[in-house]
Order: C-alpha cells, then structure tokens, then sequence
C-alpha cells in the first residue's frame, strides 16, 4: 500500500491548455476520467489558445496568465499549439517552443511501449526517451548571410548537457533501468556533440550501476528500426530526440499511443503526447486515439503521489484495448474516440 | 543533364571506363564478384583499377586517395567504390570527404527496396532517399563562444538546395516514380529548412507530372516506420538524409543489401557499397557482394545502360528469391564465391 503523507489526497489545481487539432478532444477525454474517477483535480483551463490567429498567421506570445497559472500550479495537461510556416518570426518558432523555454522545461521524456493487444511489427519494446529541450538546433538563431545564403546556430552548453544527462541517469536509477545510450554525432559535429557527448561520460561515471552506452545518431536509427529491445534509456540533444522519440512512437504504435512530459527546473511538468502533433486532418472527426493522452494523465497521477490512481486508469486502458473491436482507426480498428472512451469509463 | 552528359561519351565511340576501387577488408572479395557479373553480363564496361593504402597519404590530395585515383575518376567520370577502413589520426582530410570535395559530389541517392526472399519486419519498402551532401549540418563550422558554450554553423544555400531538389525530381522522373516528399523541419528552423522547402517547391512547380508533398522530419520518421509504403522519393538536407538513409536500409535488412550513387556537376557518378570492411569475415569467401552489386546497377542506370542493369539485377534479385545460395549474413551457408555463380548462372 502506498502510505501518503496527510494532504496529498486534498485537491489540486491542475492547468489545462487543450492545444489545437485534436488537442481539445483528447484533453477532454482526460477530463472526463478524472471526473469518472472522482481524482481530486481543479481545471484551470485555457480553452481560447491557438498557435494561429484567424488568418493563420502565427501567435507570437502566450498570455500572461497561463504562465502565472503554470507558475502556481506546477502540473499542466496540454494538447500540441499548431505552428505556421512563417519565415518571419524566426525568434518564437512555435507557441510550443516559446512554453518549453519561458518555463526552463529542459527534459521531454517519452516513454515507447509495447501494449500486446496493439498490431505493430516489433514486439516488447520499453524505451524512454529524454531529450534535451531548450536549446541546440531549436535556438532560434538564424539569419540570411547574403540572399540565398542562411546560416542556422546550434548551440549546446555544457550547463544543458550536464543536467540532462543527469536527469536521464536519475531516471535509469529511480526506475530501476539498466542502461543509458547517448546519441550524438561527436564524429561530425565534433566541437557541439563532442561536450554533449563528453559531459554525459562524466555523468556516466556518476552511475557506476548503470550501464553506458554511445552511438551515432543514423546508426541508433538503423538499429531501432531492427532491434528495438537493444535499448533501454536513451538521452539526446534536442533534435535527435525530436526524430527518435517519434521513430519510437511509430514503432510502438504511433502517436496516438505513445505518452511524454516535459519537465523543468521551477519544478513544472507539463503532461503532453510522446509524439508532440496537432493531426488537423483527424480535428472533429471523432477518430483521434486518446490513449497517449491518458497514459500521460496517469502519469501525471503518479507525479502528484496517487500510484493507485495511476494504476485504475492504467488497467483500463490495457483492458479496453484487449477489444481489437474498441481499437481506433489509426491502431487499424473501427472504433470511435467516443466508443472508446464508454469502453474506458465502463472498466472505471 | 548528369545521365545525357555520360550518354553522350558511351555512344562518342570506344569501351567507356570507369574507375573501380576496391577498397579493403572484404573489398577485393566482393569487387571480384563485380567483375565477374559484369564479364558474363557482357557489360560495354573497362575498369581502371587503383588502391590506396591507409597509411599512405598523398600529399597533392591531403588524404589517402592518390593523385592517380583522383584524375582517373575526374577523367572517366564514373566509378565504383567498396569499403574502406578510416585511419583513425589527424591531420588529413577523410576519403569520403576528399572525394566528395574534389569531385564535387552534391548528392547521395539511395533506393531501399524490400528484397524477395529476404524477410524482414517490412516487405513492402520501395522508396529513394536523396540526400543534399555538401552543406548544412556538415559545414564543419564550430566555435567555443565561451568555455561551455558551443555553436555549430548549418548552412543552407539556395543554389545547393534547388540543385538537389532538380536531380530529385529528375530522377524521379528518369526512373519512373511518381512522388517526391520533401523532407525538412522548417517549422522550427524557418529560414534555413524553410530556404530549402520554398527551393523544392520552386523545382515541384516546373515539374507538375511529379506529385509534390512535404513532411516534418519526425512526422515523416515515424511514418517510415509505420507504413514504409506510401512514399517514393524522399529528398532532403544533409542531417536528414544521413539519418533517414540509414533508418530505410535498416527496414529492408541493413547496409549490406543497400545500394548507393553519388553524384556530382556534369553527370560525374561514384557508386559506392556503404557497408563496412567487415574485418571479421575479410579474405574468407564470406562476404555478400549484393550491396556492391546493386550500387554498380546503379551506375550502369545512371550511364543509361538499363538493359544490361536490368539484366544483372533480376539475376541477383531471383538469386536471393530462390534462396539456395545465401551469404552467411542473409541466413545461408554459401561462400561469395558460389553465391556469385549463381548470380552468373542466372544472367
Ligand atoms: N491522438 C492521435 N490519434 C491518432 N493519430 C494521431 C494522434 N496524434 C497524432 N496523430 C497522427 O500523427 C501524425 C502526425 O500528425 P501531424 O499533425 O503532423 O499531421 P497531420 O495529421 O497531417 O496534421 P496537419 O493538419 O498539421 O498537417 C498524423 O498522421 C496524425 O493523424
Ligand atoms: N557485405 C557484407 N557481407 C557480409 N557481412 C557483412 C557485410 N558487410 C558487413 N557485414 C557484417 O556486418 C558487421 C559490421 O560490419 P562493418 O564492416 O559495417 O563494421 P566494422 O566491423 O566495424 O568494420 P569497419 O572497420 O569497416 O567499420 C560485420 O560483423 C560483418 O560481418
Ligand atoms: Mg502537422
Ligand atoms: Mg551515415
């Protein structure tokens, strides 16, 4: 039995941002599970955020207040903010981006996994995935040398290096995981991903219990695409694990399957897909699989100290998806997010 | 036009050349095999042969390729390369590099097919990466701004992008694909994926026959590994292209089945295997020649030779398919040499 300290079970106040695409019709999911489940959770929703303005430009800026409500409240549930194509605000990137470094939420970790009842062509896959988030190719610095000419700044600070890599080996230790694989590619980039790459040996030899491992960005993906359950924890600078987690995700039945956070140093975590997508092309079809946005909710359960929580929605989703019946149509099945969810809140 | 330009020196009269370097490790082994295919074949083909030697560097190129190599493959303008050990050391330029410079190699295709008779968790795989091979993540361009503080340089220009994005669509169109997909991550690198993406959309317009699409890196990765089969060619910048090449050749069996063609200004073509030196089964009849096969059958295309290609792959591809001679490294027990027979046999 879990032994909390008095108050863990009182309410909390939980910031909501439901995104753009299907981001409001999965978030809704989550609301409606944690109502069926009476966890004690307080929305403070933003319902009226969107990447686009009406014209379909991009938004330049987030709303104060939904920084101050993740401020105050620390755990966030989101759904993807769409990003133009836009040459002109280089600086914002995305609303997506703009979050990840107003808040310092340096690690994305995403957790691929087998479910059985899911059709994929590997079998026991258990990968997670922790990326560095603030900085490298996603600087945002780029400028036109001469017409024609762009010139595009990765930037890796040995400061970001070293406290990602000692999340992800925190992480092997805390989830009792046996190894960590780096990703780089020191052989080219030998000035960036060689301090990316020598600050997580030093880290490595932190953490004489758990095994390290390096290898090359295109070699990692060659062998994930073959032998999936060679790895166990990886860590990788931004874009890398951008590519990997979303290889990762395919594997294990793609991004309406596969759960992330993101986590900073204000102690903020903010609960998203693994696969970070907005899927315009399934918005209001009732057709957008729920499941990643679940399983990131039932993590979130167990970062607020209610394993059990976690636990009930867990076992109801790996029950409901033993009905290949109750599968969505991008896990090949025929159901509808609403079908799927009845079958969900019924098992609850 | 890169095909019609070596055309043109095939038809000019005489045996065309073409320079062969075997490389080493399995090189020679597999190189033999080359040659022999070719013989039956009767392919209107004469090798130049050179070697090199990793502990030789030739001071005219900065690297462990000769004077010799260099001018025989800017003179014949083809070429065929097997693998070659990296000296590990300093202060020269790599093989690859100096070949690349020198001959000014601006793009790497690589078709990945599911191969008859090879399982692997894909069967349904038939696309060509088309990778930009001078520029972007591999400008080489580094500083330490202060201690703990790294930038890296990628450049994208829009000459080098548009001259990809033209041999895609060419070879789309040379080899009867219907759809290229440009690969990029401009939703977050505007101006430099986003130069890149608007060059491909310029070369799309002129080139209507051909279905255009575009796809986000990761979007696009995690496509590959769901259903491999919905694209065809995929062109992209340098980083993309070595990482998304390599995840293709890992969905149909690895590097040792995958072929590869670089080219460069003026039709210049080095078809190279991409696998390694393999020391461990070096020099022991052991080693699967297919990769260096399909590569020269590329080259062979490239100068327009389709009827002799094709020849040689259906008899490589029926060999495998009939999967009585099989290399170790395929699940059989048959040596380079009989495997190579048996391809010759089929021809
Ligand atoms: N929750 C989900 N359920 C099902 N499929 C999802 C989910 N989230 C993402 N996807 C799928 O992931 C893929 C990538 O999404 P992405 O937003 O890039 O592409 P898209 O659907 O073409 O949307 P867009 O309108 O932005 O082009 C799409 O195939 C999308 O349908
Ligand atoms: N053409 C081939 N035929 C059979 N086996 C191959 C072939 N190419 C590679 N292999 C196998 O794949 C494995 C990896 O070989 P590869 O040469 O790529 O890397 P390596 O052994 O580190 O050599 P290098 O020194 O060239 O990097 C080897 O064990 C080899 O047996
Ligand atoms: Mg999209
Ligand atoms: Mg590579």
């Amino acid at each position: 039995t879990y032994v909390h300290r008095p108050g863990e079970g009182s309410v909390k106040r939980v910031t909501l941002l439901p995104g753009d695409g299907i981001g409001p019709e999965v978030t809704q999911c989550v609301e409606r599970v944690v109502d069926v489940m009476k966890v004690p959770i307080v929305w403070e929703k933003f319902n009226s955020i969107s990447g686009a303005d009406a014209d379909g430009h991009p938004v330049e800026a987030l709303p104060e207040e939904l920084l101050a409500s993740l401020r105050r409240n620390k755990v966030c549930i989101k759904g993807t903010l769409f990003a133009p194509l836009y040459k002109e605000n280089t600086n914002t990137q995305s609303l997506n981006v703009l979050l990840r470094k107003e808040l310092d939420l340096y690690v994305n970790l995403v957790h691929a996994f087998s479910i059985p009842e899911v059709q994929t062509r590997h079998e026991d896959i258990d990968i997670v995935i922790v990326r560095e988030n603030t900085e490298g190719e996603y600087s945002g610095l780029e400028h036109e040398v001469v017409p024609g000419v762009v010139e595009s700044l990765k930037v890796i600070t040995e400061k970001n290096s070293r406290r990602i890599a000692e999340y992800a080996f925190e992480y092997a230790l805390m989830n009792n995981r046996k190894k960590v694989t780096a990703v780089h590619k020191a052989n080219i980039m030998k000035l960036g991903d060689g301090q990316f790459l020598s600050v997580c040996r030093e880290t490595a030899a932190k953490f004489p219990t758990i095994e390290f491992e390096e290898m090359i960005v295109d070699a990692t993906c060659m062998r994930l695409v073959s032998n999936p359950q060679d790895f166990d924890v990886m860590v990788t600078p931004n874009l890398y694990g951008n590519l990997i987690a979303n290889l990762a995700a395919g594997l294990a039945g793609g991004a309406g399957i596969v759960p992330g956070v993101n986590l900073g140093s204000e102690g903020i975590a903010v609960f998203e897909q693994g696969a970070r997508h907005v899927a315009r092309s399934l918005q209001g079809k009732n057709l957008a699989n729920p499941t990643a946005m679940l399983l990131s909710s039932a993590m979130l359960f167990r970062h607020l100290q209610w394993p059990s929580m976690a636990d009930r929605l867990e076992t109801a989703i790996m029950k409901v998806l033993q009905d290949p019946a109750l599968h969505t149509t991008d896990i090949d099945g025929s159901a509808t997010t609403s079908m799927y969810m009845d079958a969900i809140v019924k098992e609850l | 036009m890169a095909a019609r330009g070596i055309a043109s020196k095939v038809r000019g009269g005489g045996v065309p050349l073409a320079t062969f370097l075997p490389g080493d490790g399995i090189g020679p082994e597999i190189a033999k095999a080359v040659r022999q295919v070719f013989e039956v074949a009767s392919v209107p083909l004469q090798w130049e042969e050179h070697h090199f030697s990793p502990e030789v560097i030739d001071p005219s190129t900065s690297s462990m390729v000769t004077r010799e190599a260099l001018d025989s493959l800017l003179r014949n303008g083809l070429g065929l390369k097997g693998p070659m050990a990296t000296p590990i050391g300093k202060g020269h330029r790599s093989l690859n590099l100096t070949l690349r410079k020198e001959l000014g190699l601006y793009a790497n295709i690589r078709p990945c097919f599911s191969i008859p008779g090879y399982k692997t968790k894909y069967d349904n795989v038939n696309l060509v990466t088309i990778r930009e091979n001078t520029e972007g993540e591999y400008s080489g361009l580094e500083h330490e701004v202060v201690p703990g503080v790294v930038e890296s340089l990628k450049v994208i220009t829009e000459k080098a992008s548009r001259r990809v994005a033209e041999y895609a669509f060419r070879y789309a169109k040379e080899n009867n694909r219907s759809k290229v997909t440009a690969v990029h991550k401009a939703n977050i690198m505007k101006k430099a994926d986003g130069l890149f993406l608007e060059c491909c959309r310029a070369i799309a317009e002129k080139n209507p026959e051909i279905e255009f699409e575009e796809k986000i890196i990761d979007n696009c990765c995690m496509q590959l590994v769901k259903d491999p089969s919905q694209f065809d060619v995929l062109v992209m910048p340098n980083l993309y292209g070595d990482i998304v090449s390599d995840l293709c050749a890992g969905l149909v069996g690895g590097l040792g089945v995958t072929p590869s063609l670089n080219v460069g200004d003026g039709g210049i073509a080095l078809a190279e295997a991409v696998h390694g030196t393999a020391p461990d089964i070096a020099g022991k009849d052991l080693a699967n020649p297919t990769a260096l096969l399909l590569s020269s059958v590329m080259l062979l295309r490239h100068m327009e030779l389709g009827t002799h290609a094709d020849k040689i792959e259906k008899a490589l591809l029926g060999t495998i398919a009939e999967g009585k001679y099989l290399t170790g490294d395929l699940g059989g027990k048959s040596t380079t040499r009989d495997f190579t027979n048996a391809v010759c046999s089929k021809i």
